[in-house]
């Protein structure tokens, strides 16, 4: 830590309190952050995190409490004080023009005068400041949709430096982010940090909380449970105090017994909507009661693999059998009712619809099945009741089969896609993703059914871009590159290897 | 005449062009801004109505076109106040709109006039005339570039030429100045815009504002320019020629220009061959020409023109994430 002791702390905030109708928000928070050190912020999803934040950006009003800056009371009423206050914000979806250039996006806002000239020609030389004094490479006149995310989020970074920022806030910065990507960045918050800068860091990750924060501060509820030196606390009590219980890291799971082969995928070859090729002649098999994990960094295949067996893509060439039969080309109400089941990659792309009520979601793509209805008609009764049932064994909160499903949190509406894929008892399972966007909490309990479906012999094919995931949950591995399977490996191996594998450097 | 006159028909093209080019760039800017405007046919055919009474109120065609773009610009609000404000759904307040235009004008029209919904013929000195450049008269026999000069380029109305400027002048709006480039941004990511610190409400009524300015003289055009007063009904579905043209264009000013003047020729076109024979097929129906701008606007739409990528924030209202 750089800061002296003396030093007014960067950020206090005294008493902030926020409702939003009858959710309590924050209630009652206080936080000091020193200057010029890295301060984490963890917690579950809807711990009140990236509100607390917006409450410091000036995106939303606090209803009490009080805002000090560098020992100074300060009223931040909207996002235009705080940028004066030199507090800057990289946002968890960037705020950025898409169409526009990376000068445009920076000096959107601080224009410098009416006219556009002078403005772009100073942010143009700042830029080139900016670059030499903290190793933030981009080129000013690319067009923002053609960088890579890893580039989009400097631009982000970039605009709070030019706006004066001396305070930076980042809202779970790596989650779209590469590992190499994520480590790129941590090296460049830590230049920032040597340089004076104070740098929040809001996150559910652990790992990137011991990796690079100074100090850490815990939120469960709305609440600021604690405050911990990085160098004095480990992941184990960062995760008690975040879930409010113990938590299992490592899913426990016995060895595997698999036995017939469910599923076999012959020489596939699958392209995307542009014609490229995504899956290249791919081939393996999945047997009754094993878990086989694909690993890669994200657009490497693997979604399009998934669409492919799960039948919402049609492969160009190549064969997909189930329990020896041929079902290539199937469409995605054939293969589930020969038992294929689907947790897909994107729950609100695939998995829900979040204006439906829960319920409604919860037999969604079930919904021809008998039970819950004769020919046209649905039986709302039967549907509801299935839904509670689910509910109450897979600890659905709020646990309201009525309520809009867009107003869970994304732990629990993954737990109502997983508990329809699941209940339907399925020979198959596909899952992609599954923890993606999902609190710590919510991870061990999808971790512990995934492995029940194995154990009670079905086979689960499992990809993941978090490869702790694959690692602990498969009983083998296949790392996909470029559309290749380029290699089978087990469980024990190490991230390194894995890594390389991914990254198309080893087979 | 059976032979084709180039010259005649180019100098219709442009008089048709001129309500579609102010109608297309107001479009433009609302929807650059984010704010979907289906209502552009309702807040040229209100303008025209305004314009053409207080033309033949005052007697003076600038009072007419205050009138006009202060009627034009109200509506705008209107449009502002249900769907930036309210959050209301785009389209519908568009549509709201256009119905409103239709039935009110006619009606008031009826009320003060008497004349089945039109307004009173206007008198030349109420309304925008020809203004002759210097020499065309002396020029229109002197072959081709004379005729065309007296034609095409002389002999047009001062709302003509404004709307000719109004082209750079909306395009130099929006690439070289703080305004459009917030405007741009509002409509492609109102987020980004809001954590600027910039108001994304107001950024997005001042887009409607500039768009009721320049229906407003497009439906004075109409009213006052073109005819000699308010006939029910008279924009005939330019409000949405002009918004088949402004997706023709991927919403950039110089292109929409050019579709303008492109549906601008084929109406021109339909008129002239109105009861002239085609040779080897004889008299065509006329409203088989009638029918080409549509026509053609569908299959342009359908696919000729590749992906028009439309604002992405367009007609969803601005609601800051919780």
């Amino acid at each position: 830590m750089s800061s002296s002791p003396t030093a007014a702390p960067a950020i206090e905030l005294i008493g902030i309190d926020k409702k939003f109708g009858a959710v309590h928000a924050n209630k009652n928070i206080n936080l000091t952050v020193a200057k010029g050190s890295i301060h984490g912020i963890i917690g579950e999803n809807g711990a009140g995190k990236s509100t607390l934040m917006s409450i410091l950006y000036g995106f939303y009003q606090a209803d009490g409490g009080s805002i000090r800056i560098n020992g100074k009371d300060t009223v931040i009423h909207d996002s235009q004080a705080a940028i004066s206050a030199g507090i800057g914000m990289v946002h968890q979806h960037f705020m950025l023009v898409e169409n526009f250039s990376v000068l445009e996006n920076v000096i959107l806002g601080v224009e410098r005068g009416a006219l556009l000239g002078r403005g772009v020609s100073d942010a143009r030389s700042a830029l080139k400041r900016l670059e030499a004094d903290y190793g933030l490479e981009v080129d000013p006149d690319a067009i923002i949709e053609e960088l890579p995310v890893g580039l989009q989020q400097r631009v982000e970074i970039l605009k709070a430096l030019y706006r004066g920022a001396e305070i930076l806030i980042l809202d779970e910065p790596t989650g779209v982010l590469t590992p190499a990507e994520a480590d790129h960045l941590f090296r460049i918050l830590g230049v920032l940090r040597d340089q004076g800068k104070t740098i929040i860091l809001i996150t559910h990750k652990l790992r990137e909380i011991m990796a690079i924060t100074d100090t850490v501060s815990v939120m469960r509820r709305g609440e600021m449970v604690a405050t911990r030196k990085t160098s004095e606390t480990t992941v184990e009590e960062l995760a008690e105090l975040m879930v409010g219980r113990r938590v299992l890291l490592r899913v426990e799971k016995g060895p595997a017994a698999p036995s017939d082969v469910v599923l076999s995928v012959r020489n596939l070859t699958v392209k995307d909507s542009r014609g490229v090729t995504m899956v290249d002649n791919v081939s393996f098999d999945v047997r009754a009661g094993e878990v086989v994990g694909i690993a890669g960094v994200a657009g490497n295949g693997q979604s399009e693999l998934l669409e492919a067996i799960t039948g919402i893509r049609k492969p160009v060439s190549g064969e997909i059998l189930m329990h020896g039969k041929p079902v290539t080309g199937f469409d995605a109400a054939r293969l589930r009712a020969l038992g294929i089941g689907h947790i897909p990659e994107d729950r609100h792309h695939m998995g829900l619809v979040l204006g439906f009520e829960e319920n409604e979601n919860s037999v969604l793509g079930y919904h021809r099945d008998d039970r819950y209805g004769k020919g046209p008609f649905l039986n709302l009764d039967a549907c509801r009741d299935d839904a509670k049932a689910k509910i109450e064994k897979y600890d659905i909160r709020p646990p309201n089969c009525r309520l809009k499903t867009a107003n869970f949190s994304g732990g629990n509406q993954q737990k109502i896609v997983v508990a329809r894929e699941i209940e339907r008892d399925p020979s198959l399972l596909v899952v992609g993703q599954p923890t993606r966007g999902v609190d710590i909490g919510a991870i061990e309990f999808i971790h512990r059914r995934l492995i029940a479906m194995r154990d009670a012999g079905k086979a689960v094919l499992l990809v993941s871009v978090e490869l702790d995931e694959i690692r602990s949950l498969s009983d083998r591995i296949l790392v996909m590159f470029a559309g290749h399977v380029v290699g089978e490996k087990t469980p024990d191996t190490g991230e390194q290897t894995l890594g390389l594998m991914m990254a198309g450097i080893a087979a | 005449m059976e032979n084709l006159d180039i010259i005649s028909i180019l100098g219709s093209t442009i008089r048709l062009s001129i309500p579609l080019i102010f109608t297309a760039l107001a479009g433009l800017f609302t929807e650059r801004a984010g704010v979907f405007d289906i209502g552009l046919e309702g807040k040229m055919l209100f303008s025209a109505f305004a314009a053409a009474v207080a033309a033949f109120m005052t007697g003076s065609p600038w009072i007419g076109l205050l009138a006009g773009i202060a009627v034009s610009v109200l509506i705008s609000l209107i449009h502002g106040f249900a769907s930036i404000t309210n959050r209301g759904n785009q389209i519908v307040s568009g549509v709201a709109i256009n119905f409103l235009a239709s039935g009110l004008t006619a009606v008031l029209g009826q009320a003060w006039f008497s004349q089945g919904g039109r307004t009173p013929p206007l008198s030349p000195s109420a309304r925008f005339t020809e203004i002759v450049f210097p020499y065309a008269n002396q020029l229109r026999d002197t072959g081709f570039i004379g005729r065309f000069y007296a034609n095409v380029i002389s002999g047009h109305n001062i709302l003509t030429y404004i709307a000719f400027l109004a082209v750079p002048a909306s395009w130099w709006i929006l690439y070289r100045t703080r305004f459009g480039l917030r405007l741009r941004a509002v409509g492609e990511n109102p987020g980004a815009v809001d954590t600027a610190g910039i108001s994304v409400t107001w950024l997005r009524y001042r887009a409607t504002i500039c768009a009721g300015i320049l229906c407003g003289c497009s439906g004075t055009y109409l009213a006052i320019a073109q005819s000699a007063g308010f006939v029910k009904d008279m924009s005939a579905g330019k409000g949405f020629i002009a918004l088949a043209a402004l997706i023709f264009a991927k919403w950039r000013p110089v292109p929409v220009m050019l579709a303008c003047l492109l549906f601008g020729f084929l109406d021109a076109f339909a008129n002239f061959m109105q009861g002239k024979n085609v040779p080897g097929i004889g008299e065509v129906p006329v409203q088989i020409f009638q029918a080409l701008p549509y026509v053609l606007t569908c299959v342009l739409l359908a696919g000729f023109i590749g992906v028009a990528r439309p604002p992405k924030a367009g007609g969803v209202p601005y609601v800051k994430e919780r």
